[in-house]
């Protein structure tokens, strides 16, 4: 029997980078408010030490800052004629965990999306006709446009003191920045970071082939910043260990360095970690959160009453959760009914292999840092004619090398023996001269087919069924892989290279092959109940005194990184929140 | 002089462990930073000594093994001498010999090769079982003789026929195995000293990574210039 | 609120220097006069009464309890709430006033120095009656509180007789006509309820303060308070009145930050107190004169090169980092190590601590960051902290004495024996 607690006002699940955003801005508003975190507590003097912070071996290879399959797994599939297994240990995505969420990990690059990501199937539907897009593609509208949700991503930014080249100011475009980014109000709170010499080259190369590179805007900072919280940030050092690491210098924006100091000194917050939630609770209407109940370490169960919910638990968790919960109808491929687990998306990711002659050129890979690297956005979202092309989407290309780890960043020839006195040789021989780490951050539009459901074999330790991911890509993905992974070539070609080995995005999807953690959808945002479970401020329509944070409202992904449109979502939500919600809770939206 | 006892505000003001008749345990935060004086959670330091996972039979095999991945040459020392035999007996010895953290509930079946891993077959008794069959199969080709007692072309034979599957184990996949040892001797061979590979930093003095600095401000700058930083691990510093 | 503490401000000099003119103190407490409680209040965060007399965590303000440590035993602090039996709500006002200011409890027992009247004896009567009317306010504790807990002799009172007649002087104030009254405010805060000198200024075998070397830095509880003379090395001589007004508010300026017990008379204390009142203190200690301000303190002799070269590449892998190559920090999250006072105390235990152990900065609502520094003990050996730490003391233009591996492992023992 769970015992129960006294009532909070606001029951936050995760503490991540949504959770924590939400929860200071709650906090403001007076309401007394605990999260609920199911991992660790952590943070820089205690877990990212300078004296261990640099250990491919613990934190890349063996996982140790993420979540343990073991405490939460998810089950995979590429379609429905197969039986989906357990992802055993994490390979296409990396799961955060602990206080901080991925903000503690990522490697904090910092994105906007286009203007028309916001408005992709009525855009697409008018440049190219309805039958350019495929018949089982299901990308829609947001409900909301970028000049909406502009002020919140500046917010986020100033935030993070995020480091940057404004390419659009009020709609002049800028020299040395993204010329097709959507008009943002003002410049990034701190000037971009310094490049190496791989980053530089690209951007020479791509700009004698007439593209227009920039800066990619990074969290980890390229001077100190304190932030409109009072909260300051250093100044990052290059230290080529970034994502899948913490950073020791409290130089990379994270909840840790940004909010939480602010939020944990306020009295009517606490934060309760290491107790994961096993339900949303409602009332017999079905219409109504109470609470949630969660299990602590010794495998209590204890009942946190609330007046509100707010879900932060990543788009994977979110949707378990919701589908745990009764909230929402199950999304049915075949039917097509159903809201809570559709338009399930990830990144499609490709890149190349750089061979330059080791005794011309050495890019000192090992400086350098997670959002490092110079840009073009040419061939991103709809910024190009994709008449001729027979595909839709696209995604940015840049050197963004972010490291010279050894175990991950040596690459060797095709062709060179898996061992031996050659393999050595060809080690030695490449690794300063090598640019292994460009990118074509591809999107992934939402179909049909690609959706999240709950498994029907596999548990978690607490005999709740995992959540099943059902994913692979298709033609329209694969074919704009190789369009980019071209472009990408024909660059590292211009920069010198001597040998070219491209690497562009073939199927199946592949969950041991890593392809960033950028997860979305599965409980999207929307005009109407009939498109969406949640309304345009991250309500849901089924119970209104629930929010849903995260990248789980992306109808679609867009080819770009999605923490910058994440943080804007929460900080636009938390608006909506402060200045309708609490002063008359119920529906934000009438459909 | 006299002094204020600062234990009682340590132990009660920013964490407090929830302790109840059932001992329930959750980390509550509130009020500041949870921050103890000394914390820290520093990687256990492989020291030498006797093996912790291989038996005797076993180390001199895999010894032999790791000595032709990666021979001895001017470039670096062999993977025997780098310590690669020592860093797969530690690591199999830990956490990672026994998929510490991964999903191990069944039912287990294999999947497609997209699916990953599915087997419950932890790597240390991959390795047991592997060894052995190992072992039978070159004292039976060999007459007699241990892959450590071969000559170096012999060893490389044994190798490559693992690579490709044509040297058969009974009792175990030779590919599936070849993967695994490959793997760990390159990461043993690649990963921080501390690990008990990579002794002196052997690797990275070949491929020119320095190692464990964390300040490259003025570094970003010298565009295509050599990084004249002396080579250091976490705990491997022999300029200090 | 400004304009109250602003008043407030005015109205205490006022009667810091009308005491002195006019001998006899003001009548008593009026309990109408809400005005006297509040400035009590303001008084008790000045003198921080919190610090010893509230169990932190008990939720019972100055009930007492709190174990205080002494070179000869643990006390525990008296309850001090208006609870008749086990508080103070019996004692007459004078008997109150003679406990801050001659050291006496009631019925003329000795008190223990831990008890700072030697320093508190500079308050004004009024200030101490206001002090009393303010925690008569405060909510009544039940809660006996043996103090007695020292072992023989020196639970024997009558020692304390002996200890007073050679080190205590008691009596008030008296502002230096020659100064500002800016300055003789912020000296009475400074030696009176501030008692400053009570971490900061070195004791003598007796634990009584060694008056030749005021301010001068002292060790306890694992710690260093550093010298807070106007010393240009190992003072505040290279910080503005701003830097330490907003070290005193904030925690922080732009080259220190606060840590250690520092940081609770941070939180308890002065974060609290008007900036008019931080600013007559930093006044008062940059122009400190008196015994033991010696200006540009001599240098120390130069360390031995092999160790400095060790020094600076063990800076360069593990510091740098943070401190930057030049060891000057970033403003407001690392500290300045270049030129920090800190760092240059002939006394190292301090820099010994933080490289050891860590160290969290305060946190306050003006600088909310609350940096830490993570421990070093895992990884360097006694040489290798002898070896930085002398290097960062004698880098940059610093100079104090070098360290030995032996004084580190001393340091390291003795840290490791406290629990705090």
């Amino acid at each position: 029997m769970a015992r129960k607690l006294r009532h909070k006002d606001v029951v936050i699940i995760g503490l991540g980078w949504t959770g924590s955003i939400l929860a200071n801005e709650l906090t403001d508003a007076g309401l007394d408010v605990v999260a609920i975190e199911r991992g660790p507590w952590r943070d820089t003097a205690t877990d990212f030490l300078i004296s261990y912070a640099q250990d491919e071996l613990r934190y890349r290879l063996h996982h140790e800052l993420f979540l343990r399959p073991a405490q939460m797994c998810v089950t995979f599939r590429n379609n429905s004629s197969q039986t989906a297994l357990p992802v055993r240990t994490w390979g296409a995505f990396m799961l955060g965990n602990g206080a901080g969420g991925a903000g503690v990990h990522w490697n904090a690059e910092t994105w906007r999306f286009l203007p028309t990501d916001f408005t992709l199937r009525t855009h697409l539907t008018q440049r190219y006709g309805a039958n350019f897009l495929p018949d089982d593609m299901t990308i829609q509208d947001w409900g909301i446009t970028f000049d909406q949700l502009e002020p919140y991503y500046d917010q986020f930014e100033y935030l993070c003191g995020t480091s940057g080249q404004a390419g659009n100011l009020k709609g002049a475009v800028q020299p040395g920045g993204n010329p097709f980014e959507g008009p943002r109000s003002r410049p990034y709170p701190t000037p971009p970071m310094k490049q190496g010499y791989g980053h530089v080259l690209f951007a020479q190369a791509a700009s004698e082939l007439g593209y227009k590179p920039f800066p990619q805007p990074s969290g980890n900072l390229s001077r100190s910043y304190t932030n409109p919280l009072g909260v300051t940030l250093g100044q990052c050092t290059y230290c080529g260990f970034c994502e899948w690491f913490g950073c020791a210098n409290y130089s990379k924006a994270s909840p840790q360095t940004t909010v939480l100091p602010v939020l944990l000194r306020k009295s009517n917050f606490e934060a309760r970690t290491d107790c994961e939630v096993t339900r949303i609770n409602l009332d017999r209407s079905g219409k109504r959160a109470t609470g949630v109940t969660y299990v602590d370490t010794s495998g209590s169960e204890i009942e946190q009453p609330a007046d509100m919910v707010l879900l932060c638990a990543f788009s994977l968790f979110n949707v378990q959760l919701l589908l745990l919960s009764g909230i929402g109808a199950p999304y049915d491929p075949n039917t097509g009914k159903g809201q809570i687990g559709r338009n399930f998306t990830h990144q499609t990711m490709s890149g190349a292999l750089g061979f330059f002659d080791k005794d011309k050129y050495n890019f000192n890979p090992f400086v350098a840092s997670g959002a490092i690297g110079m840009c073009i956005d040419e061939f991103n979202g709809d910024n190009f004619d994709h008449g001729k092309l027979g595909f839709v989407g696209g995604g940015y290309i840049g050197e963004v090398q972010t490291n010279g780890r050894p175990i991950e960043s040596t690459a060797v020839p095709p062709g060179t023996p898996a061992w031996g006195a050659k393999w050595k040789q060809a080690l030695h021989d490449n690794y300063l001269s090598t640019i292994v780490g460009g990118s074509c951050h591809g999107s992934m539009y939402s179909y049909r087919d690609v959706h999240l459901d709950l498994d029907p074999t596999y548990k978690d330790r607490f005999g709740r069924p995992l959540v099943r991911i059902t994913i692979d890509f298709h033609d329209n993905e694969l074919k704009m892989s190789a369009f980019l992974t071209d472009k990408y070539a024909e660059i590292l070609q211009e920069m010198g290279a001597a040998q070219v080995v491209k690497k562009p995005r073939k199927g199946p999807y592949d969950v041991t092959q890593y392809q960033t953690s950028h997860l979305n959808g599965g409980a999207i945002m929307g005009t109407d109940p009939g498109n969406s479970a949640l309304n345009i401020y991250l309500q849901s329509w089924d119970v209104p005194n629930l929010f849903v944070q995260g990248a789980t409202a992306f109808p679609q992904n867009a080819g770009y990184n999605p923490t910058g449109t994440v943080g804007a979502l929460a900080f636009w939500s938390a608006a909506a929140i402060r200045s309708q919600y609490l002063k008359n809770p119920g529906p934000l939206v009438h459909a | 002089m006299f002094q204020i006892n600062r234990r009682r505000l340590l132990e009660t003001s920013a964490i407090a462990l929830l302790l109840s008749s059932q001992s329930s345990r959750a980390a509550l935060i509130k009020g500041g930073i949870p921050w103890k004086p000394g914390a820290a959670d520093p990687p256990p330091v492989v020291r030498p000594g006797p093996w912790h996972f291989f038996t005797a039979q076993e180390a001199a095999t895999v010894e032999a093994f790791v000595d032709r991945l990666i021979p001895a040459d001017d470039l670096s020392p062999g993977g025997k001498d780098c310590g690669c035999a020592v860093f797969i007996d530690r690591q199999l010895a830990g956490p990672y010999g026994h998929l510490a953290g991964y999903y191990m509930s069944g039912p287990f079946q294999q999947g497609t090769k997209q699916q990953g891993p599915q087997s419950s077959t932890t790597p240390a008794q991959h390795y047991r079982t592997a060894l052995a069959a190992l072992d039978k199969a070159c004292r039976s080709k060999f007459g007699g003789k241990t892959l450590a007692q071969l000559n170096d072309a012999q060893k490389d034979q044994v190798i490559g026929g693992l690579e490709n599957g044509s040297f058969e184990l009974d009792g175990a996949d030779s590919k599936e195995f070849f993967k695994l040892i490959l793997k760990n001797t390159q990461n043993g061979f690649l990963s921080d000293p501390i690990y008990g590979g990579n002794k002196d930093a052997a690797s990275w003095k070949m491929i020119g990574f320095p190692g464990t600095h964390y300040d490259y401000r003025d570094w970003i700058g010298r565009h295509n210039q050599r990084v004249t930083l002396p080579t250091i691990g976490i705990a491997d510093h022999p300029n200090w | 609120m400004r304009s109250r503490k602003q008043w407030l401000f005015a109205l205490a000099s006022a009667a810091a220097l009308c005491a002195s003119a006019c001998g006899a103190a003001a009548a008593g407490i009026d309990k109408q006069d809400f005005g006297q409680i509040e400035r009590g209040e303001y008084l008790a965060v000045v003198g921080d009464c919190a610090a010893c007399h509230t169990l932190p965590g008990s939720g019972h303000a100055f009930a007492g309890g709190r174990p205080i440590e002494t070179p000869f035993g643990t006390l525990l602090s008296p309850n001090i709430t208006p609870d008749p039996t086990t508080g103070i709500g019996a004692w007459t006002d004078q008997e109150f006033v003679n406990a801050l200011t001659k050291g006496t409890g009631r019925h003329g027992t000795r008190l223990y120095p831990a008890m700072p009247y030697t320093y508190y004896t500079k308050l004004t009567r009024d200030d101490a009656l206001a002090i009393r009317a303010y925690l008569n306010t405060v909510p009544a504790v039940h809660n006996a509180v043996q103090p007695d807990q020292l072992p023989f002799p020196f639970r024997m009172r009558w020692t304390l007789a002996m200890w007073d007649e050679l080190f205590f002087k008691p009596g008030t104030f008296h502002p230096d006509p020659k100064k500002s009254a800016e300055w003789n405010r912020g000296a009475y805060l400074a030696d009176g309820a501030g008692h400053c000198g009570m971490c900061h200024t070195p004791k003598n075998f007796l634990g009584a303060d060694d008056k030749g070397q005021r301010l001068r830095g002292y060790a306890l509880q694992g710690w260093f308070a550093p010298d807070i003379t106007n010393d240009s090395r190992r003072g505040l001589g290279g910080w503005s009145v701003g830097d330490i007004v907003a070290y005193l508010k904030t925690g922080h300026n732009q080259t220190s930050a606060a840590t250690g017990p520092m940081s609770e008379t941070l939180n308890l204390s002065t974060s609290k107190m008007t900036d008019a009142d931080l600013k007559a203190i930093a006044v008062y200690l940059k122009n400190e004169t008196g015994e033991g301000n010696a200006g540009k303190t001599a240098s120390a002799d130069p360390p031995d090169q092999t160790v400095m070269k060790s020094g600076e590449q063990i800076y360069a892998d593990e510091c740098s980092g943070c401190h930057t190559p030049n060891g000057k920090g970033i403003a407001g999250l690392f500290p300045s190590l270049n030129s920090s006072p800190v760092v240059q105390q002939t006394d190292p235990t301090t820099v010994l601590h933080v490289v050891l152990r860590g160290a969290l900065s305060v946190g306050t609502k003006p600088a909310p960051t609350a940096p830490a520094m993570p421990q070093f003990a895992w990884i360097l050996s006694d040489k290798d902290v002898a070896a930085v730490v002398t290097y960062i003391r004698n880098a940059w233009g610093n100079s104090a004495p070098a360290v030995s591996a032996g004084q580190v492992a001393k340091t390291r023992k003795m840290l490791v024996e406290r629990s705090d």
